[in-house]
């Protein structure tokens, strides 16, 4: 709440602002939905009792707190500290499940009887399918073509859950396209269906809700790096930004500490970074968008970046100047996934990578000068993109 | 000139049906001419969709037809140079996404859309709380902006929708997106019924009113109705003017055989 302020002083206070983004962009039918989202979040956050439902499963069964992993030989190698936030090793193998246990709660609470959710990489497809398969409610998936193709595991994973998944056949055929199909059904079942938003966009209450059930990832982090570091806080925090969530959740927890606070999008998905001010998906952020106004497609080899616009918290906190967005390729992402294989045994999702990518490019710069502290959200592990990382080996790095 | 509220009101209220045929600006080379068609069969103000790349509240219809009108190199400027020279007697209604309305500023749109003779804007994805600056920017450039109202809108809302209107309160008969469907949906009487009770502003029924019986019907509670999908569908598939101004005057001719609201109904 602490970051929300009015775009306008002059103009009627608009909730869910984050300075001139955010706003609550969506056709009259949805609007009683998206209060009643809103509502019920706020009672649910406020009670103690809803609060430790949410702990015990993110302990028990999430496998929370995840830990914070020194990279030792990557350190050694870049001559920087790299500290890993651990979420690959949450359930489901990403930070996904944090936001969905939040959600599905929040959802059988309401009294709603099915979830609803869209999804790039699948990774947040297969947290709610999974969050649906613990809490009883049937789960329908609004996937794009081309990701159904290309995450072939994580499509498997969510029907091995139970879990309708729905190929998205219009525009890219990606994310974007699944957030708006999703959007499409969730107007003909508010009743009966809640919507679980995947990452920090959407209507408002989902920017705030998302970043406050990912900001776990920072609070404990936070935690972490005060027992592991000499200075307490780290003097970087990188993660990787698509709709931006794991790094909504990992900033969350140093936007009051003297960090900086760095968000990698993928080169050919940077709404942060290359973006301009625009409304897609019910909020008032930075898209990538050609003159006249029309959403430009992003492209990118990691499904879960492949969103041409951003949170609007971030575009915010760009604004602002308090947190930087730049940018990773996909040959710069792949190289990172790989090296932090062979020096650390860890393989990452390929989103991840991205953040990786610019602490190896970065380091020993004065953008990370040598000696330097940088805390890494490692937001997912890389088992979905073998396929990916195959070809790239075959073609580029032959054993 | 006669603002189009104005303009839809004076019909109404000689006991019309009012009948809103919406095009997709653009999706044809030849789609002015079936604007003038569906001037010339009936239609008493005419939507005209700028096409956006994510329709989210679109069915497949007009999804489509938004693909096909950009494929075509279809612009805001491009349309609005097309109405600007088809001048035809029916009132324009411009409907777009909030993106393209706000890309070079409300008030740059506004007055684009004035100066290219639109009287009116209907954008979906900016409800009450977001169309302020918009509604000010539409105000000042004397078009007016009309808002959606749906079925799950709960009375004091409808009230202030109703109030900041302008031209018409765009009643959206049923939860769900634009496109065909084999019957009224039964949300829709009762919309329109909760409308006209807080407002004298003209009521139009829209998604989903597919069929001359169907538009009949939904005119049975609402000042009017608003056609959309089904004859995009026709052209998409192929309809020349000639045809599309046929399923036009079909409509035409169901809502003519309609009962006018008695004075008594009237807003009540």
């Amino acid at each position: 709440m602490e970051a929300l302020a009015l775009r306008d002083p002059t103009a009627a206070p608009v909730a869910g602002r984050f300075g001139r983004h955010g706003g609550r962009f969506v056709p009259e039918p949805l609007i009683p939905a998206c209060e009643e989202v809103e509502v019920a979040f706020a009672e649910a956050w406020a009670d103690a009792g809803f609060r430790a439902d949410l702990a015990w499963l993110l302990s028990r069964y999430a496998g929370r707190p995840t830990p914070l992993t020194p990279a030792l030989r990557l350190s050694t190698e870049l001559g920087v500290t790299v500290l890993l936030k651990r979420e690959d090793l949450a359930h489901t193998g990403s930070h996904k499940i944090n936001n969905v246990l939040g959600q599905a709660l929040l959802a059988r609470r309401m009294g709603k009887r099915r979830l609803l959710a869209e999804t790039g990489a699948g990774m947040h497809g297969v947290a709610t399918a999974t969050a649906g398969a613990l809490l009883g409610l049937p789960v329908t998936v609004f996937m794009g073509e081309r990701d159904v193709e290309r995450q072939a595991h994580n499509v498997f994973r969510m029907r091995l859950l139970g879990a309708q998944v729905v190929p998205v056949r219009s525009g890219s055929r990606t994310l974007k396209d699944a957030t708006s199909e999703a959007m499409r059904h969730w107007v003909s079942v508010t009743e009966e269906a809640y919507y679980c938003v995947g990452s920090v966009i959407g209507p408002h209450p989902y920017p705030w809700m998302v970043r406050q059930l990912q900001a776990v990832i920072g609070q404990e982090a936070r935690h972490q790096c005060a027992e592991q570091l000499p200075a307490g806080t780290p003097e970087h925090v990188v993660a990787c930004v698509g709709g931006g969530s794991n790094a909504a959740g990992a900033f969350a927890g140093f936007v009051d500490t003297s960090a900086r606070l760095v968000g990698v999008e993928a080169a050919g998905g940077a709404g942060a970074a290359r973006g301009e001010i625009g409304v897609l998906h019910g909020f008032q952020s930075l898209f990538l968008q050609d003159e006249q106004g029309q959403i430009r497609e992003a492209r990118s080899a990691a499904a879960g970046l492949d969103y041409p616009g951003v949170g609007p918290e971030h575009a915010h906190l760009r604004d602002l100047g308090r947190a930087e967005y730049v940018t990773a390729t996909d040959e710069e992402a792949l190289a990172a996934a790989v090296r932090l294989a062979r020096a650390e045994g860890i393989v990452p999702a390929i989103e991840s990578a991205h953040a990786l990518a610019w602490v190896i490019r970065a380091a020993g710069t004065t953008e990370l000068p040598t000696g330097s502290s940088v805390l890494v959200t490692l937001s997912g592990r890389g088992d979905k993109d073998i396929a990916t990382l195959m070809t790239y080996l075959g073609d580029g790095e032959a054993e | 000139m006669t603002s189009l509220e104005t303009r839809l009101r004076l019909r109404r209220d000689r006991g019309r049906k009012l009948l809103m045929p919406y095009l997709t600006g653009g999706v044809t080379p030849d789609w002015t001419d079936h604007l003038r068609a569906l001037a010339d069969a009936g239609a008493d103000a005419i939507e005209v969709g700028i096409p956006f790349s994510d329709p989210t509240l679109d069915g497949v219809t007009i999804q489509e037809a938004s693909d096909v009108a950009l494929c075509r190199g279809a612009t805001t400027a491009g349309i609005l140079a097309d109405l600007s020279r088809s001048r035809i007697d029916v009132p324009v209604v411009v409907s777009t996404y909030a993106n393209l309305a706000l890309r070079r500023g409300a008030d740059r749109f506004c007055r684009a859309l004035a100066d290219a003779g639109v009287q009116g804007l209907i954008v979906p994805d900016l409800p009450l709380e977001e169309a302020g600056s918009t509604g000010a920017a539409a105000r000042a450039a004397n078009v007016d902006l009309a808002l959606l109202a749906s079925p799950a809108t709960p009375a004091r809302r409808l009230r202030d929708i109703a109030e900041r209107s302008r031209g018409f309160v765009y009643a959206v008969s049923l939860m769900g997106t634009t496109g065909e469907r084999n019957q009224l949906a039964a949300s829709a009487a009762g919309l329109a019924r909760r409308l006209r009770g807080v407002t004298d502003r003209p009521v139009f029924l829209g998604f989903g009113i597919s069929t001359p019986a169907q538009a009949a019907a939904a005119a049975r509670d609402a000042d009017g109705v608003i056609v959309g999908a089904a004859l995009m569908r026709r052209l998409l598939d192929g309809a020349d003017p000639a045809s599309t101004a046929g399923f036009v005057r079909s409509l035409r001719a169901a809502l003519d055989g309609v009962p006018a609201r008695t004075a008594a109904d009237a807003g009540g």
